[in-house]
């Protein structure tokens, strides 16, 4: 490709002109500006052409139409029962769905806005519906599953790096820099989420 | 040429720095200030055409690897996902597949351009040589990817293609289930045809550069076909850039077009329906063909009656190919001065062509169409059997027997002293642009 | 013929020539592929045709619900997803949605009318639920031998990609599902096998008539799907079996390939690229070489 690849981009027209005076001495009556700009121009489009070949290539590794087409679920929250949390995929992530005892609910909603950043449980809820938290599961550390019901605050502990959530999911000792995320959902019915 | 000096002065401290430890951009410069005959036509482009092709391939390939998979479950369907889901996947599929074939019809070009201007003969046999290697496994490298996509005709393509072995004498059936890595085409096949597809355009490229690394060892040849003695290096030849980058370089987008007609208004043009029916062991299709660049192959493989005959003539008209430097007797290189030679060349286009044509069709059907004719040994002398065969004689004639003959016995044209230095009659004439 | 330094237009005219002799090489090869003789398809006129026709989006979704109330009670389409019919270029999209297919209410609503087999999250027990639009469409069999078995032997072919896998595709399917006939007087038919004029096959063995008027086609094991009026359009077209044919073969060479229109509009702009790149190229050719012997 090498040899080729460089039509444009290595042509310099000085390098043209000197060697067309080597091997025949002729100059050519042109003005020197357009016979510039024609190779300039030239070797703008072999640019051109390689960078519109490469953007398919580069595009390609982008998630595929399949894939985007799995960024929503629903589910169904009277599945979840009192005080234990249920694990779904979504985006090949795990989520938490947790339904909270009212005891785990006071004791959150006494710390006010605590973690990082700093936060209420109303923050990382909706309205009408608070004993139900929806986080992502995986640690804002490096990505390991806190395990459920463990760690110093009675939410989730991750086991790889001691990161310690509360049951509102937030950071409260350890590593990890954020509380656990909360996506983006809305509640489709009173007993139905969708994800995503 | 191969005398030619390094020219390149490092300006730069990093540049001295460099050369001194990998002279990359003096290697580069080189190349690119290379003395290249001045005479050198359109036909001399189909090299960098087949570098583009070849790296089209693999970088093309690469990418589709990212998304296909290697099992007989899913291979149909991931091609399709491809061709669906996978952003811009189309494009690069069809690129691909149409690629293979834009391939071979810049290699069969290029093979019938150094066949007419003797590119093969002294000193140039080892190019040659190395070209028919690659040629060889360009044809393995394709039978292996189309049987990736596991249609019908991938299925029976390779049903078909690996029986051949079965035909070798005693070791045949062994060596057939151990090709297969089972007693029938399936999981096994696919998943090594697989490998072998991803590692084969490598070999390749290896192989190019020693045929490149050769080429300008001995130098370029001419349409002229004649040899740059060192003290004309400067009146016969050109720098290779620009000259020739830029001439190239318009081939090769000329080349381009073609290959985008193709691409974006009839990319299953070249294909055959039947590979978009997931492949079946259990139901072969009417006709199976391979692609339309075997088939002279093909036909030659079916003209014989014996099984084990056939592999051996098909193997051996590509083999005849390597021994050419040796077959060809004549002191002249280029058939422009070969007045009895070309016409037996452009009878051996028609011919390829023609098996082509043949390799398609079914070996029984009539040539032409409702005329009588009678049974000679086994078949209807009015069919595609009797004209396959009329036709691989020639083949096999044209390398082993006009070569060698032709060569002694034709009277040739006088031949130019020298790429720039006309001669009275035949010489290259003076053209502008 | 000489192989001259020749000038681009001479050499590239018989480039050219020798490719269009191998490709007609390639495209021949279907040709002797029936091993009888089928009638050659109809043309269905369809909007989709040459290098600027693109699909109508009115007969792809006319041509869907063909396929959902006919076809689809045999044939499956594993590589469909209901989501493909929102995409761009698709029977139902609509730009107005902007968060993709899935967002768009009318593909949301076909999928929630067909039910897709599950796995119940808690339970692990199967279930039918309502489709999503990322769900493919449902295969009406459970599997390649459940389908052979309740068609008499013949499992009803995937429509996926139906229209690349026939020569002439849609054309062809067109003519098949149009083209039921009486089969001939002399025409032996085994119980389960139907005649088509269009079908690939040969029927030789089976003519009991003029040997030298074997009639064109073969058998199929579907009977013909469509009657006049079976399908209710909402948009005045005819509801013949004609139309029907026409719409659902448009509907399936869309199916075969969704990115045909994108694909065409692409290679307008890249050969137009190509030719200024060339007149460029050759442009700074031609200054290049300018006095140069060769």
């Amino acid at each position: 490709m090498g040899r080729h690849g460089s039509i444009g981009a290595h042509e310099r027209c000085d390098v043209t002109e000197s060697v067309e005076l080597n091997h025949d001495g002729h100059g050519g009556g042109d003005d020197a500006t357009r016979r510039d700009f024609i190779h300039i121009a030239a070797g703008a489009a072999a640019v051109g052409a390689g960078v519109m070949m490469a953007w398919p290539l580069v595009n390609q590794m982008n998630p595929a139409a399949d894939t985007l087409a799995l960024s929503t679920i629903e589910f169904d929250l009277t599945k979840v029962a009192e005080g234990m949390q249920v694990v779904i995929k979504w985006q090949g992530k795990p989520v938490f769905v947790r339904y909270r005892t009212p005891a785990e609910l006071a004791t959150i909603k006494a710390e006010g806005a605590v973690g990082s950043p700093p936060e209420t449980d109303a923050d990382r809820t909706k309205a009408g519906h608070e004993q139900f938290l929806v986080v992502i599961g995986s640690c804002t550390h490096l990505g390991c599953v806190p395990t459920f019901n463990s760690g110093d605050y009675g939410g989730w502990f991750c086991p790889c790096h001691g990161s310690h959530y509360d049951a509102s999911g937030r950071i409260r000792k350890g590593p990890a820099p954020r509380n656990l995320d909360v996506p983006t959902y809305e509640y489709v019915s009173d007993t139905r989420v969708r994800i995503g | 040429m191969s005398d030619h000096e390094s020219t390149y002065v490092p300006k730069t401290g990093i540049e001295k720095w460099l050369d001194s430890r990998l002279p990359i951009i003096r290697f580069g410069a080189d190349y690119m200030a290379l003395p290249t005959p001045r005479n050198l036509n359109y036909w001399y482009t189909f090299g960098g055409i087949l570098m583009l092709c070849l790296v089209i391939q693999i970088v093309t390939g690469i990418v589709l690897a990212m998304h296909y998979v290697p099992n007989t479950e899913m291979a149909f369907a991931s091609v399709e996902r491809i061709m669906r889901d996978v952003n811009g996947g189309w494009l690069i599929r069809y690129v691909h597949a149409n690629g293979a074939s834009m391939f071979f019809i810049a290699v069969y070009l290029h093979m019938l351009r150094g066949l007419y201007y003797g590119s093969y003969k002294a000193p140039r046999e080892i190019i040659w040589i190395l070209g028919c290697v690659i040629f060889f496994l360009m044809i393995a490298t394709a039978f292996l990817g189309y049987v990736l996509p596991w249609g019908q005709m991938s299925f029976w393509g390779a049903e078909v293609i690996t029986n051949l072995i079965g035909a070798v004498p005693v070791v045949g059936e062994p060596l057939l289930i151990w090709l297969r890595g089972g007693p029938a085409i399936d999981n096994a096949t696919l998943n090594r045809f697989f490998s072998l597809h991803y590692l084969l355009p490598f070999v390749i490229f290896g192989v190019v550069v020693l045929h490149l690394w050769a080429l300008h060892t001995s130098g370029q040849n001419n349409p002229a076909g004649v040899l740059i003695p060192k003290e004309r290096t400067a009146k016969d030849t050109l720098p290779f850039h620009p000259y020739f980058t830029v001439k190239d370089g318009f081939a090769i987008i000329l080349f381009l077009i073609l290959f985008a007609l193709f691409v974006f208004y009839m990319p299953n043009a070249l294909g055959h329906a039947d590979n978009y029916i997931p492949a079946n062991p259990l139901v072969t299709p009417a006709h199976i063909v391979p692609e339309w660049y075997m088939l002279p192959f093909y036909a030659i493989l079916r003209a014989i009656p014996d099984k084990f005959g056939g592999v051996l003539a098909m193997f051996g008209a590509i083999g005849v190919l390597f021994v050419i430097p040796w077959l060809d007797t004549s002191r002249v290189r280029s058939m422009r001065y070969r007045p009895t030679m070309k016409v037996f060349f452009v009878i051996f286009v028609i011919v390829g062509l023609g098996l082509g044509w043949c390799g398609a069709q079914l070996p029984d059907a009539q040539v032409v169409p409702g005329m009588p004719s009678f049974m000679l040994l086994d078949g209807q002398l009015n069919s595609y059997l009797w004209l396959t065969r009329l036709l691989t004689a020639y083949y096999f004639a044209f390398f082993l027997i006009i070569m060698p003959w032709v060569g002694l016995k034709e009277t040739p044209l006088p031949v130019p002293a020298s790429v720039s230095e006309p001669v009275l009659d035949g010489g290259i004439p003076e053209k502008k642009g | 013929m000489t192989i001259q330094n020749g000038t681009p237009s001479t050499v590239f005219k018989i480039v050219a020539s020798a490719v269009a002799a191998l490709s007609l090489v390639a495209v021949a090869a279907p040709a002797g592929a029936a091993g009888g003789e089928a009638k050659h398809p109809r043309s269905g006129g369809f909007s989709f045709e040459g290098p600027f026709g693109t699909f109508d989006q009115a007969q792809l979704q006319r041509g869907y619900k063909v396929y959902r109330e006919v076809c689809a009670a045999c044939h499956g389409m594993d590589l469909m997803s209901f989501r493909n019919l929102g995409q761009p270029g698709g029977p139902f999209y609509d730009s107005h949605f902007k968060g993709g297919p899935a967002d768009n209410p009318y593909v949301r609503v076909l999928a929630a009318e067909v039910q897709v087999a599950d796995i119940d999250s808690e339970t692990g027990e199967p279930i039918m639920r309502p489709a999503t639009p990322a769900d493919r469409f449902p295969n009406p069999y459970a599997n390649a031998t459940a389908a052979a078995g309740a068609n008499g032997g013949a499992a009803p072919p995937d429509l996926s990609v139906m229209a690349k896998a026939r020569h002439d595709g849609a054309n062809y399917i067109y003519s098949l599902l149009s083209g039921y006939v009486p089969a001939p007087e002399g025409l032996q038919i085994a119980p389960g096998q139907y005649y088509n004029p269009y079908m690939a096959g040969d029927l030789s063995p089976f003519w009991t008539g003029d040997p030298d008027h074997v009639p064109s086609g073969g058998f199929i094991a579907m009977p013909n799907p469509l009657a006049d009026g079976q399908v209710t359009y909402d948009d005045g077209s005819p509801q013949t079996v004609d139309q029907y044919s026409k719409d659902v073969a448009a509907f399936i060479a869309w199916a075969s390939d969704p990115h045909a229109t994108e694909r065409k509009r692409t290679g307008m702009g890249v050969l137009a690229f190509l030719f200024i790149f060339a007149g460029l190229t050759y442009a700074s050719y031609r200054r290049i070489w300018k006095g140069i012997a060769h």
